[in-house]
């Protein structure tokens, strides 16, 4: 790469045929590890090479991308292509909890566990139609930008910047934490190297090539974690029902769940798959989407991925690329969901204990199944059976009597949904503290160079930070990861919703219902959460959002009214954005992007 | 080295600013796109799973119909309803004229 910006050049213009290399190099990848061990290679060297030779292509890749200009490392040069950007939208969005978690969680909730399915895609029409195009055409390297240069100047960039840390620090916690896990699972190490090993896996993608490597390394990491999402729920499908598409015939197990439930004695006790409203009532349910939905159009490393498209035309495009990506594993979860069901109800309850399936053994070795007969009659009841939520994903290739590999193919596939949910997390706490606060409000006259030294440094040392409080295993802040989008839905939504769409919205406004947003969403978090405060109309603090995105978009409502209306400067500018064509215009004395 | 911003117009160019009319008449359109969008997205994500119970009672490809709303038939309407989206919004920037290109 001694030219980049040629190099670039044939990069782009060959994005199909490099990823269908890539991809097809993947594919026979997997073909050699199972003829590997159909010759009796051990199943802990497979695992070393799923995780070493995957996390070595990231890295790759990463080094390949390496680059010294601001604009390639904040928003990768601006020319991803709609399609790719929306593949890497897709990992960037899909976290451990998609990859691992949510089919757990869909097996034990059942219909209420749809809130999530609902949440995590819907929300993406909001960033469609009301911020991505705009936030495009303004240009901004990150999401305070918009709010620095809209609300005049760098307390509303300051106030943007502590909602942002608030929201993605946790949740970076989290992906760290879910690759020690993996990795230590896969390489047999401590859990505290393990998250170690993770870390240098997400630096590596990163800290040469910002946004850059980032994006070229979350469609990599796409492409794996869809396969192996996939594969093994394909095949438990075809296995159990003869029809290889588990998205279509998992309506017919949900109707073998419910009939077992109601005829199988040993059953006695199991919520029914399909009645809604039994673990949330009917305000939590729809709370909850209506809190996941807004806190993914406001979550910083989600809306940057849209400043890196050629145009506000592809922004758009984008998005509908980016859901359809992850349209594809969530509407495929719900099967896993069913599938594992279904053989729990079939084939190991009311079993005798003596002759459980195979799979059931190994999952309790690890802790993560637990059977007990607790009435000591020899013969597995429905209340003497746990099982923990990330075992569905886990234990299906062993459900579906598949070789190790494909185990190997899913714990490389969560590795890609942790780092690159990961990646893009970082990305957007360290550009934020390197672009907003250094280069913006402590350093405006830096030099490039600086910039980006600046820029790594503090990617390094968050990342740092990030995976120590990781290593520490620390419960509550893994509680607190389903927080991040209720305070980002109350943060920053209304400001950057309203900064687009009313031009009346004034500085005072949007600053005082960031605060009121925010203080309210905490407010209730913490005292409900540590204090003992009764709930407010009984609603979950997971779904806090409902009182702090309106508490927010009222009070920036009013203060906008009893403010004086913004110039006309600033209403040009408003009037700027909307439009595709021509440029920005900014109000004076706002500096330019550079 | 200053960094390359393609398709990018920084000042104000006067050359192609769009004038106050057009502007106007194109963003009253533009709403009217968003507002369709937002309800259309709002009986998706709320609306028809007021009704999950009575949905339930009929069968859609072999799943209680409620049920399959939920899980597939609302997020299939999502994917849809951005794909269109996106080529009625482009249909709308060159009726005023106001496309990037």
């Amino acid at each position: 790469m001694s030219d980049p910006s040629t190099q670039k050049g044939d990069f782009l213009s060959n994005l199909g045929k490099v990823y269908g290399y890539y991809t097809g190099g993947f594919v026979g990848f997997v073909l050699f590890l199972a003829v590997l061990e159909q010759v009796g290679v051990p199943n802990r060297i497979i695992g070393y090479l799923f995780v070493f030779l995957t996390i070595g292509v990231y890295a790759l890749i990463g080094y390949l991308s390496r680059t010294a200009q601001v604009s390639e490392y904040y928003v990768a040069g601006r020319r991803v292509p709609a399609f790719y950007n929306g593949m890497a939208t897709g990992s960037d969005w899909m976290s451990a909890a998609s990859f691992i978690g949510m089919a757990g969680t869909l097996y034990l909730l059942g219909y209420d566990g749809l809130a999530f399915v609902l949440g995590w895609t819907g929300g993406f029409v909001l960033v469609a139609i009301l911020l991505a195009p705009y936030l495009r055409k303004f240009g901004a390297y990150t999401v305070p930008d918009f709010l620095g240069a809209r609300y005049g100047g760098n307390f509303a960039r300051f106030c943007g910047v502590i909602v942002l840390m608030s929201a993605s620090f946790t949740y970076v916690v989290a992906q760290i934490f879910g690759t020690g896990i993996i990795a230590s699972r896969f390489l047999g190490i401590s859990f505290e190297l393990a998250v170690f090993v993770g870390l240098a896996g997400i630096l590596v993608c990163s800290m040469l090539g910002g946004m850059r490597a980032v994006t070229w390394t979350q469609v990599a990491q796409y492409i794996i974690l869809i396969i192996a999402y996939l594969i093994p729920v394909v095949l438990l499908s075809a296995k159990v029902t003869g029809v290889p598409i588990p998205q279509l015939m998992y309506g017919q197990a949900i109707e073998q769940i419910e009939m077992l439930r109601v005829t199988k004695e040993a059953l006695a006790g199991a919520p029914s798959h399909i009645t809604p409203f039994q673990t949330y009532d009917m305000l939590n349910f729809f709370g909850l989407i209506f809190c996941l939905m807004v806190g993914t159009a406001s979550l910083p490393h989600i809306l940057m991925r849209y400043f890196t498209t050629p145009s506000v035309r592809d922004a758009r495009q984008s998005v509908a690329w980016s859901l359809f990506f992850i349209f594809l594993l969530y509407f495929t979860a719900p099967a896993y969901a069913a599938f594992a069901k279904l053989e729990v109800f079939q084939n190991v309850i009311g079993s005798p204990i003596a002759s459980l399936p195979d799979w059931v053994r190994i999952w309790s070795d690890i802790g993560l199944v637990s059977v007990r007969d607790a009435n000591s009659d020899g013969i597995l009841q429905f209340r003497e059976f746990t099982i923990n939520a990330d075992a569905i994903v886990l234990a299906t290739p062993e459900i579906a009597g598949l070789p190790y590999v494909i185990a190997g193919l899913v714990a490389a596939g969560g590795l890609a949904a942790a780092l690159s949910t990961a990646d893009g997390l970082l990305l957007a706490i360290a550009n934020a503290l390197s672009h907003d606060v250094y280069y913006r409000m402590i350093d405006p006259g830096a030099n490039t160079k600086r910039r980006l030294t600046v820029a790594r440094a503090l990617l390094v040392v968050v990342a740092l930070v990030a995976a120590y409080v990781a290593s520490t295993r620390p419960a509550g802040i893994l509680a607190m990861v389903a927080w991040a989008f209720s305070i980002a839905a109350s943060g920053l939504f209304p400001a950057l919703v309203m900064g687009v769409w009313w031009k009346r919205t004034t500085s005072a406004g949007a600053v005082a219902g960031m605060i009121v947003g925010y203080g309210v969403c905490l407010f209730y978090l913490i005292g409900t959460q540590y204090y003992a405060m009764p709930l407010w109309f009984g609603v979950r603090n997971i779904s806090c959002g409902l009182f702090g995105i309106p508490a927010a978009f009222v009070t920036t409502w009013v203060v906008s009214l009893i403010t004086t209306a913004p110039s006309k400067d600033m209403q040009d500018f408003v009037e700027s954005i909307r439009t595709p064509r021509g440029g920005v215009r900014l109000v004076a004395g706002e500096k330019v992007l550079d | 080295m200053p960094a390359a911003e393609p398709n990018f117009t920084r000042a104000a160019n006067a050359g192609d600013a769009v004038d106050a009319a057009t502007a106007k008449a194109y963003w009253s359109k533009t709403s009217g796109l968003m507002w369709l969008m937002l309800i259309i997205w709002a009986i998706a994500s709320f609306g028809i799973h007021f009704f999950v119970g009575f949905l339930n009672q009929y069968k859609f490809l072999g799943f209680p119909f409620g049920f399959y709303m939920a899980a597939q038939g609302s997020l299939i309407i999502f994917v849809v309803m951005l794909f269109w989206f996106a080529r009625r919004q482009n249909a709308i920037d060159a009726e005023f004229g106001v496309s990037e290109d």
